[in-house]
């Protein structure tokens, strides 16, 4: 975002590699399902019924996986409203996370509809229900996954106006004799296109922060409703579960969950890449970890209490050992960010996102799914087939963020920015690590 | 209530006028309390006088069956394909009933469909406005053309209704309509009730309805458990019964007076209210950026940006 370009860089490597074509085959596999679902019928590849309608497509890739690609929005938060620039170079990986997070949302919404061909619906006034609060979702998620790819333009144009169109020009070279006469045209458009690219570049700049300002208005807005959408399903839903602050705790979990993705991510990708780590950044943001996640516990308990349903936790049932679960792991999660010297610890801040993601996945799982109770006699439990179909879709998400990486200017410029913080670092960090960072592998 | 004084009630009424009613209808019908609607038509399902002979499934079927995409359900071991054999609501099947046994000599039969809430959940989550309510007859509907087949309503229903096609690459939901494209508007009434040998199946005004439904109990209180479920259910239903048993044995839920769908709207409705909140709190972010991003420029960092 911005034009400040040299904070990024574009990560080198070969696209091709190994784990490339694992990640490949699982695309391939969850796709081959999905196309026979669409001959089948949903029944024939989930383990869903008329007390279950909903499974793991729903629970997991759109009220889980949207928390998960929430990084985007929980740093323009920080960056752009509590005005903390030095994230600024953190911003383009999660918002990458965020643009693969949300359409695959809606992608895996569309795999579900089984009256796909209807959804045009959506944009026929006449037929909006403004009382259905998946109806606000639905609108707000496709918007915001608009928004999240002009957020991401920036990147792309960049590298449009930048490159030296080597492939196109091999390849060019290659088909020269049978598809394309005239080379001299060829790299004229070329050269058209990336001073478009330049041009385009320089209006988006300017109007990009009212993007940004959507950007942050519209998860706001559906994140809560995720959470409104289970309200309707009354006795149904486990009274651990359910109440009317769940909008208002679905929101304050997306913005944890977002901030321990980034530290996850951020961790994992700089291990894999064998870059330096982000300590500076992610400790920074590690700091405000436990007091988001402990507000939301506050609330949660507080709710609970006020609910008088302690009792129902002491029951020791399903739903009580899955509630205790979540809250170990978002408290465990967030207890550890809470010394410094942890914050510092690139190991522990990696826990740390792993148990907030595990934990807040799970209460949005639970809301969901397993304190969801349709009455006696249904079960429900994934089919392999529905599983392998999620599993596909998560390897496109990590396919196309390994594969774009490599591509535009996404993740930060070690060299750039460690300099330039040097006089801003925060002074817990300060002086602990050394400018450039820990490096990753030997 | 006491039935006398909503006869008195119905008098006074009356005497208002039929216009004024008339006018009055349409919105008691969608917004009265506890389904009070005066306007509302149902059926009033009476366990006892039920044989079980099962004509009513067979009707709505053959009445229902082209406009609903719906197929026989055959058990296995029937060969000869002689017998549609349901054994819960379905995909393809919008009635059903069942038979709940006490002890060998204490039984009751019990008919499944959908309740026609006063407030339905279905009707509230339906992001396409695929499931309506009359605000006349209070019919609850569902139109396939509009569905996009996301199974809110099914999560939303609280007594598991719409039941989905999920064998069909081409699905649609399935519930009961009061036959309102078919038998209601060729004959008068819903095939069910028409076709009843035993009259288990009463239709008719809902004011009418539940009044008969007390005077039943009032007269034969050995006969019935004193409670009409559908009366007052998560906020009332136009679909009523009378019974034996309780009603949670015969797989009717325990449900709250209050409707969850009501709350859902009211919390939405609270956010929502105008479309103010949210354009606040853009402007007020779109603000605080603003400025944000101007001192970060006027700081030297943002030169290029
Ligand atoms: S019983 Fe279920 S399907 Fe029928 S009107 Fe009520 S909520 Fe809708
Ligand atoms: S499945 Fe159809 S009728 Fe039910 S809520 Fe979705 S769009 Fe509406």
């Amino acid at each position: 975002m911005g034009s400040h370009h040299d904070e990024y860089q574009v990560q080198p490597g070969k696209i091709l590699t190994r784990p490339f074509f694992i990640l490949l085959f699982f695309v391939l596999v969850g796709l081959a399902l999905i196309a026979y679902r669409f001959f089948a019928g949903v029944g024939a590849v989930t383990g869903l019924s008329d007390g279950y309608p909903w499974g793991i497509w729903i629970a997991y890739d759109v009220a889980t996986g949207t928390a998960f690609a929430c990084g985007g929005y929980a740093l323009a938060l920080l960056i752009y409203i509590m005005n903390r620039w030095k994230y600024h170079p953190l911003i383009r990986s999660a918002i990458l996370t965020s643009v693969f997070g949300y359409c695959l949302a809606g992608f895996s919404v569309m795999v579900d509809l089984g009256r796909y061909w209807n959804a045009y619906g959506f944009f026929m006034p006449s037929r909006w229900q403004g009382n259905s609060v998946m109806f606000e979702v639905a609108l707000c998620v496709m918007s915001y996954s608009t928004v999240l790819i002009i957020e991401f333009l920036p990147a792309v144009l960049y590298t449009l106006e930048h490159s030296k169109w080597k492939w196109v020009r091999e390849s060019s070279h290659w088909l020269y004799a049978r598809l394309i006469p005239d080379t001299d045209a060829l790299r004229n458009g070329l050269t058209n296109v990336s001073k478009a690219a330049g041009h385009l570049q320089v209006r988006l700049d300017k109007v990009l922060i009212f993007f940004i300002v959507l950007g942050i208005t519209l998860p706001s807005m559906h994140q809560s409703s995720l959470g409104s959408m289970m309200i309707i399903a009354g006795e149904k839903l486990s009274p651990l579960w359910q109440t009317g602050f769940l909008p208002l705790l679905f929101l304050i979990n997306c913005i944890f969950i977002g901030y321990s993705t980034v530290m996850f991510e951020s961790i994992l990708s700089s291990f894999g890449f064998k870059r330096a780590y982000e300590v500076h950044e992610l400790s920074g943001i590690a700091r405000i970890v436990p007091w988001v996640a402990g507000l939301w516990m506050a609330i949660r308990f507080g709710d609970l209490i006020w609910r008088n349903q302690i009792p129902t936790i002491l029951t020791f049932d399903k739903n009580a050992l899955f509630f205790l679960l979540e809250v170990l792991l978002i408290g465990g999660g967030a207890f550890m960010m809470l010394s410094r010297k942890n914050r510092l610890s690139p190991r522990l801040l990696f826990l740390s996102g792993a148990l907030l993601m595990l934990g807040g996945g799970l209460y949005r799982f639970n809301v969901y799914l397993i304190g969801f109770n349709p009455g006696e006699g249904w079960s429900y439990f994934p089919s392999v087939a529905e599983f392998l179909i999620t599993v596909g879709i998560i390897a496109i998400e990590i396919l196309g963020y390994l594969t774009l990486v490599k591509i535009f200017p996404v993740m930060p410029n070690p060299k750039k920015h460690f300099a330039e913080e040097g006089e801003e670092m925060v002074e817990e960090t300060a002086g602990q690590v050394a400018p450039g960072g820990v490096y990753a592998g030997k | 209530m006491k039935s006398t004084t909503r006869r008195d009630f119905l008098k006074m009424m009356g005497m208002t006028g039929a216009a004024c009613l008339a006018c009055a209808a349409p919105l008691s019908a969608s917004t009265g309390p506890a389904g009070e609607s005066e306007t509302a038509i149902a059926m009033l399902y009476d366990a006892t006088k039920c044989v079980g002979c099962k004509a009513c499934m067979a009707a709505c079927k053959r009445v229902n069956m082209e406009q609903n995409n719906l197929s026989y359900e055959y058990l296995p071991t029937d060969g000869d394909k002689l017998w549609d054999a349901p054994k819960d609501l379905s995909g393809d099947t919008r009635t059903v009933i069942k038979l709940y046994k006490e002890s060998d000599t204490r039984f009751s039969y019990v008919k499944h469909s959908c309740m026609h809430c006063t407030k339905p959940g279905c009707v509230s989550a339906c992001p396409v406005k695929a499931m309506t309510k009359d605000p006349v007859t209070g019919v609850v509907a569902y139109n396939k053309n509009a569905c996009i087949g996301c199974r809110y309503c099914q999560v939303a229903c609280p007594y598991n209704i719409p039941r989905f096609q999920w064998d069909k690459a081409l699905p649609q939901i399935v519930k009961c309509d009061f036959c309102k494209d078919t038998n209601l508007k060729a004959k008068g009434m819903p095939a069910c009730s028409e076709t009843c040998p035993a009259g288990a199946i009463a239709f008719g005004k809902r004011t009418d309805l539940l009044a008969e439904a007390h005077n039943r109990i009032k007269e034969n209180p050995d006969r019935y458990i004193p409670k009409v479920y559908g009366e007052k259910e998560v906020g009332g239903a136009n679909h009523l019964y009378l019974a034996a048993f309780p009603f949670q044995k015969l797989g009717l839920p325990e449900l709250k007076e209050e409707s969850p769908a009501a709350f859902s709207e009211h919390i939405q409705h609270t956010i929502y209210k105008g479309f103010i909140a949210p354009v606040a709190l853009y402007g007020t972010l779109a603000a605080i950026a603003l400025r944000n991003k101007k001192k970060q420029e006027d700081l030297g960092h943002g030169e290029d940006d």
